[in-house]
């Protein structure tokens, strides 16, 4: 595999759903290793599937799409030595975790990537353990995955793709779903793996978790292209930007006895 | 009984059966005779017992075999009701059509006459009883298997014996996602419910199932679309790669040696 400074580079890729339904449109972007990226974007701007064209699982209609300095396109993820790296290297936590636990048992599950890789048994099985435990869910190996909670099963589906040992993770929505005190576990857990040089690309809508984990924030517009590019506290800062991109906006809400409209940003970054 | 009644009744039983195959699956776990063997050697036995059931004439030597897999399914910790009640459950469904026609059509000595022209013969209800008993022991020795047998390690054993992977991951993926798609039937008429007053019509009832078969069918076709883009994800590429961690211990050779001569026996006998 070539060696570039960027993990992804996109070209203005266009994508459209069958039915000339638009989903992405000229979107130019690059990612370069130990970034931490959120995508935000109103529903339906794309987030998602900019997230599984950089996976390789579906193709652009129109631009170019490079992954560690290589096309990504369907013929090269066919065949060849790309497509194991490439698996090997990038993993997407998908944001319905009941799509990505396909297997009867937790324990089949995280050890599912692994196996695909052709690694020897030892290693298969070294490596579902390690995720478990990095996710403390070493009790959970032999449950079926209709016996998980919600939070449970976005924590396994995590340890199903880290178990590959990926360099880059691909996240749609991942706090999405989860209480508060998970969230956090969550965003905590995702910092300490990240630390270590790792690229994170994840889509959300909550400006909380973005702030919290992104060193960089794409903005997709409801024209289906990039419409921001840049550090989170350049956009946070800017009421206007926010509003103006469905990012917040004013709503009523109840303060004790009084009931009141305006925009809701909580500012509460951390010295 | 009324036609809401009725569609009520089928989606309540279709989470009551998902319910009781989750709560079955902790049988594969308790301590008795089948849930210690590797299930390689469950599987195979299993089939060689369905195979002799096939080629046994005796009505006795059938019954005989019934009660052995009921005595099987006592030191498995299956509790007999239980046990019984899948049984039933299927029998009509797979005899009923044959077995029946069977009891009026074969030509033979007279048994017993219904009404004044339609007459049961010796033959016939000899052939009605081996078809009962003969789907009755094999469809025993099946369940005996499921219940006592993770279904992830009845996967591993079919992959062990060259079953093509499409057909086992199939199988795997089939059992996991009927779970999620029955909750999402169940919570599509539960929400009806909340929204509605009073009581619909059977035409109403009709209209309604065929829309949330629709829906279902449509929901299970992206789900199959994203599932395979998860699978592909993490690698996978047509050729489902699975870890075999089954083991032969000395309990699975007694067991199929014990498999083996009861086998032969029967035959034996069945041939003198």
């Amino acid at each position: 595999m070539t060696t570039t400074n960027h993990v992804f580079e996109a070209r203005s890729l266009d994508y459209e759903y069958p039915g000339q339904i638009p989903a992405l449109r000229q979107v130019s972007l690059t990612i370069g290793p130990g970034e931490l990226v959120a995508l935000l974007g109103a529903n339906g701007s794309g987030k998602s599937t900019l997230l599984k064209l950089l996976d390789g699982l579906i193709f652009p209609s129109g631009g170019e799409l490079l992954a560690f300095g290589q096309p990504l396109s369907e013929k090269a993820l066919r065949d060849g030595p790309f497509v194991r790296e490439f698996r090997r290297k990038v993993g997407l936590v998908f944001q319905d975790p009941d799509v990505q636990l396909f297997s009867s048992t937790v324990w089949d599950e995280v050890i599912f990537g692994p196996l695909q890789l052709g690694l020897s048994k030892d290693e298969v099985v070294s490596r579902g353990s390690e995720a478990l435990k990095l996710l403390n869910i070493t009790h959970l190996r032999e449950r079926p995955p209709y016996r998980l909670s919600g939070g449970e099963k976005k924590k396994v589906a995590l340890a199903s793709v880290l178990s590959l040992r990926p360099q880059v993770l691909l996240l749609d929505e991942p706090t999405t779903g989860l209480d508060p005190w998970s969230q956090g576990n969550l965003i905590d857990f995702l910092i300490g793996w990240a630390d270590g040089g790792k690229s994170l690309v994840f889509s959300t809508q909550d400006l909380d978790t973005a702030e919290e984990l992104a060193t960089r924030v794409i903005v997709l517009g409801t024209d289906h292209g990039v419409i921001a590019d840049g550090k989170p506290e350049e956009f946070f800062s800017d009421p206007d930007f926010l509003l103006k991109t469905n990012l917040v906006h004013e709503h009523s809400h109840r303060h004790k006895e009084l009931v009141h409209r305006h925009q809701h940003i909580h500012d509460h970054r951390h010295q | 009984m009324r036609s809401d009644d009725f569609l009520s009744r089928n989606i309540s039983s279709l989470t009551h059966a998902l319910e009781s195959v989750i709560s079955a699956e902790d049988l594969c776990h308790a301590p008795g005779l089948l849930q210690g063997l590797d299930a390689r050697v469950k599987v195979a036995t299993v089939v060689l017992f369905i195979v002799v059931v096939g080629l046994v004439h005796s009505l006795p030597m059938l019954a005989g075999i019934l009660v052995l897999i009921l005595c099987f399914g006592l030191l498995s910790k299956i509790p007999l009701g239980l046990f019984l009640k899948r049984i039933l459950v299927f029998i009509p469904i797979f005899t009923a059509v044959i077995a029946i026609p069977a009891l009026f059509i074969t030509p033979g000595d007279p048994l017993a006459t219904v009404g004044s022209r339609v007459i049961i013969t010796e033959q016939g209800a000899r052939t009605a009883g081996l078809l009962v008993l003969r789907v009755t022991d094999s469809l025993s020795f099946g369940i005996l298997l499921v219940l006592t047998t993770r279904w992830t390690s009845i996967l591993a054993a079919l992959r062990w014996f060259h079953v093509p992977s499409v057909f086992v991951t199939v199988l795997g993926m089939t059992y996991r996602y009927i779970f999620l798609l029955l909750h999402t039937a169940n919570s599509m008429f539960l929400a009806r419910r909340s929204r509605s007053l009073g009581t619909f019509s059977a035409r109403e009832n009709r209209r309604w199932l065929g829309q949330a078969l629709g829906t279902t069918m449509a929901k299970a076709h992206q789900l199959s679309e994203d599932v395979y883009l998860a699978m592909l994800s993490r690698g996978y590429r047509d050729e489902g790669l699975a870890l075999n961690d089954l083991a032969l211990r000395r309990r699975d050779f007694l067991w199929a040696a014990f498999a083996l001569a009861t086998a032969s026996m029967l035959l034996w006998s069945n041939w003198l």
